[in-house]
């Protein structure tokens, strides 16, 4: 096997900013404010940071803004470091992640920031999910009329086919997830929802309807990185990143191998696993990227939590609860928290950190977690990263 | 999707109207969208285009409500995996077809219909969709 | 040397607007225009049909049935409508290119009214018997425009006829053709006008009539034949009253013009419509039954032929959806969704 890893990695801070309708705030003010939260809790200064990487899906057409590594390095004082800015639609936070620990665990730098950040709300709607388009093969599904929640739905239709889910599991799943929003300070949505009222909601690609698919938010989020041997100079509690690992697969849903697996997922958490000398049933809580409900149920089947067909059971019996069997998406998920997709796969990051230190509100937060799992996706599934934390 | 250019339609525009999609000579695989490399035979795979009958079933499929704007004066629309007779699959609109109608295994052929215009002075463009296959004209009349 | 029809197909929309819903919305009464017009309810495009996307159906039933011919043997492509989808850019090579004739052919649109595409027959006709190309094709084709409100609504339709000429494999010889045009403001639609104008009633006498009967007389005089030579006439339908009343004059029978008249039921198609009315005869007429045929395009011309079906007509007309299946395969949709459908609402 290749040189992997050089070196142990740790997460000495992490923040993100609140989601949701920042009619104030900028892409460059979304990144300060996270930016300046994680240096406040590390304790550290700018000028300890060697190296920056912002995940960033589509500041082109949200913003009219592209070279965004230099931007908000710009913005945090940090020139005149090296910045990078990577894209892999909704999993660009996740991607940003895997390539900022990368730089740490091979011994090339020391402290690394990593961000991600998205302004979605300054386009209209329909301009919006216009560029969430951009992720999905254009010449032959979106040119066809293919949208996001399509192309998702057309997975859950097939799912529902082949293995018997009803779509009032599909509601339990956002009902759980504006449950745990609902306790979030963060949190884009923070009101709890009826399984009527996500049922019988208005129908955006049949079977998915409005409370099956995330909202468009605005957000961001910092994470700060060291070796772990000197960790312990900036926080009491340093995460371990145990693994964290990518796989890449077709953008077109139409050459997949199976429409109700998402094989990156599959690869992604099978080396994470490996890497980690982690078992499936040493985690007590994931976070997984649920841009519809029926993403959240093929995740836990995709990262080995159940098998294939049988993972929306555990959001049936409720398991995926704080306080069940494998609590998913305690933020609320990007259902409830928001979905500001370069940030997203950060802002995951963010959350198991916070859970893993017994840090986040009551009510949701997971008793004596050791270990927790972040599941960032790109597209309908061209890319996966899989991240597991540990406490230090 | 923002502004498309001429050249980005007529570049697939074959490939469109008639459901044309590769096929590898030395294995016989069939490939849709069109390919360049066979992944089975890498290297000693043979690409050559090849003409879809248009025929297949209907893999999965939902109504789409909620569309980008060119698409949007034919919500609801159906939006389907077609699987070819061939073997692959194909995304396309399912036409001719009420939303309550549509299943899963449903017969479905090719037809040629307009995809969408960007706006009422640009280039429209045309291909394929899918509707309910009917061969009652082969014994009814 | 023969020249003839080697493949026909057809097309016509899924959707019907009754004659009744119509009238409902403007407040006229459907029972007089039902009787004045002879037609009950038209065909109606979706919303994402149009002139090009019915003329490439009808083309690839006829080349069903032409079942030896190669798409690459169609050495000319032509179309005949007044609703191209485009001002300037052919709807003859989008037809083309959807049935693999590209690139070695010729390829043009016609505009004549409703008569444009038998003129494209005797641009293929001529170009075979040239021995220019092997085989052409022309179709008619239209999504009609009419305005909100004006009689033109209640006929005017859509859909698609496409034929095949050649020299040999024929499923009809033609055995002459007949032109008669003259300068007539009856019918007209300036560039940059949605909507076509039209003189009324002097559509008729002057116009139609005028045409329809000389250019029959014509052609057969010119064959020295008459009237107990053929076995079905069929001419353009504008409306169920015209075409019947010209077979009249020229002496044929209802039973000569009845099996084309398919303008009662699917409306008036302009450039398909006589095309239309042909194929519907070809579904059914047998071999060595003769057939006059004769268009009428507004502004004004029509294009006569004494067309004779031979042997070959009973194993190819099966290969290919007849005219019936069309008219008969139908959803009816009411006006406001006609409306939406037609882009009638203007935003
Ligand atoms: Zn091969």
């Amino acid at each position: 096997m290749k040189l992997y890893k050089k070196r142990d990695v740790a997460i000495i801070s992490a923040a993100a900013t609140k989601c949701g309708e920042h009619w104030d705030k900028g892409l460059k003010d979304l990144a300060w404010e996270a930016g300046v939260k994680a240096v406040e809790e590390a304790g550290i200064s700018g000028k300890d940071i060697e190296y920056l990487v912002v995940g960033n899906m589509s500041g082109g057409m949200f913003v009219g803004q592209e070279h965004i590594g230099a931007l908000v390095a710009d913005f945090l004082g940090l020139n005149p470091i090296p910045s990078l800015r990577v894209e892999g639609a909704c999993a660009s936070g996740g991607i940003a992640f895997f390539q900022g620990y990368m730089a740490v665990a091979s011994g090339l730098y020391d402290i690394v920031a990593v961000g991600g950040v998205e302004k979605m709300t300054d386009v209209e709607q329909e301009h919006a999910t216009t560029a969430l388009s951009g992720a999905m093969d254009f010449e032959w599904e979106a040119y066809f009329g293919a949208t996001f929640p399509g192309i998702y739905a057309l997975m859950a239709r097939r799912y529902m086919h082949e293995y018997g889910l009803k779509k009032e599991t599909l509601a339990k799943v956002a009902v759980k997830n504006h449950y745990h929003g609902s306790m979030n300070f963060l949190a884009h949505f923070r009101n709890r929802i009826s399984l009527d009222e996500a049922l019988y909601a208005p129908m955006v690609a049949d079977p998915l309807g409005k409370y099956d698919c995330c909202p468009i938010s605005d957000g961001a989020a910092l994470v700060i990185l060291a070796p772990l041997e000197i960790a312990r100079k900036y926080t009491d509690t340093p995460i371990i990143v145990k693994s964290s690992a990518m796989a890449s697969d077709t953008l077109s849903l139409l050459k997949r191998r199976d429409i109700c697996t998402l094989d990156a997922t599959v690869h992604a958490a099978e080396k994470a696993f490996r890497l980690a000398h982690i078992e499936r049933s040493q985690v007590n809580l994931i976070e997984v990227h649920d841009c519809f409900t029926i993403a959240e149920i093929l995740a836990i089947e995709d990262l080995g939590f159940a098998k294939k067909g049988e993972g929306w059971k555990m959001c049936d019996e409720g398991q995926t609860y704080v306080g069940g069997n494998l609590p998913v998406n305690t933020d609320g998920g990007l259902k409830a928290s928001g979905h500001p997709v370069g940030a997203t796969g950060v802002k995951q990051i963010v959350e198991i950190v916070k859970q893993l230190r017994g840090e986040v509100e009551r009510g949701r937060q997971v008793n004596n977690a050791e270990v927790g799992l972040a599941h960032n996706v790109g597209g309908s599934g061209a890319t996966a990263v899989v991240t597991i934390l540990a406490r230090g | 999707m923002s502004h498309i250019a001429p050249p980005a339609h007529w570049r697939r525009a074959k490939e469109r109207y008639r459901l044309l999609g590769s096929k590898c000579e030395n294995c016989g695989s069939t490939f849709f969208p069109p390919t360049k490399v066979c992944p089975k035979c890498r290297r000693k795979g043979k690409i050559a285009q090849t003409e879809f009958s248009g025929k297949g079933k209907i893999y999965s499929y939902t109504i789409i409500h909620s569309a980008p704007k060119m698409f949007e004066k034919y919500t609801p629309y159906i939006l389907a995996l077609v699987e070819l007779e061939e073997g692959p699959k194909v995304m396309s609109q399912i036409v001719d077809c009420k939303p309550e109608e549509v299943k899963i295994g449903m017969d479905v052929e090719a037809c040629f219909r307009k995809l969408f215009e960007q706006d009422g002075e640009g280039v429209i463009s045309y291909g394929f969709k899918f509707r309910p296959a009917d061969n009652s004209w082969k014994t009814s009349y | 040397m023969r020249v003839g029809i080697v493949g026909y197909g057809v097309y016509i929309p899924r959707y019907r607007i009754r004659v009744e819903d119509i009238a409902r919305v403007w407040g006229h009464d459907a029972g007089s225009i039902k009787s004045g017009l002879d037609v009950i309810e038209k065909s109606v495009p979706s919303l994402d049909e149009d002139t090009a996307t019915l003329a490439v159906e009808a083309a690839r039933n006829a080349l069903k049935r032409a079942k030896d011919v190669k798409p690459s043997e169609i050495g000319a492509v032509y179309v005949g409508s007044e609703s191209h989808p485009y001002a300037v850019k052919p709807t003859a090579a989008t037809v083309a290119e959807a049935l693999g004739i590209v690139p070695n052919t010729t390829a043009a649109d016609l505009e004549f009214a409703c008569k444009a595409a038998t003129a494209g027959i005797q641009a293929c006709m001529g170009l075979v018997r040239g021995g220019y190309i092997k085989y052409g094709m022309s179709v008619g084709a239209d999504t009609a425009q009419c305005a909100p409100g004006d009689a033109l609504e209640y006929t005017a339709s859509a859909g698609a006829a496409a034929y095949i000429i050649g020299g040999e494999n024929l499923v009809a010889e033609i055995e002459d053709t007949f032109s008669y045009t003259q300068d007539v403001p009856d019918f007209w639609r300036r560039e940059g006008s949605l909507y076509p104008r039209h003189g009324g009633r002097f559509t008729g006498e002057p116009a139609y009539f005028e045409h329809v009967i000389k250019a029959s007389k014509g052609l057969m005089e010119k064959l020295g034949t008459n009237v107990s030579d053929y076995n079905y006439v069929v001419f353009h339908m504008p409306n169920g009253k015209f075409p019947l009343r010209a077979a009249k004059i020229l002496g044929f029978t209802t039973e000569h013009i009845q099996p084309s008249l398919v303008v009662e039921v699917i409306g008036n198609t302009y450039s398909g419509s006589s095309l239309l009315g042909l194929a519907a005869v070809l579904d059914v007429a047998k071999a060595g039954e003769r057939i006059l045929l004769t268009s009428y395009g507004s502004g004004a011309g029509s294009d006569s032929f004494s067309i004779r079906v031979t042997d070959l007509i009973e194993e190819r007309r099966n290969l290919a959806p007849p005219v019936k299946y069309y008219v008969e395969r139908k959803e009816y949709i009411d006006y406001a969704l006609y409306a939406r459908n037609r882009c009638l609402y203007r935003g």
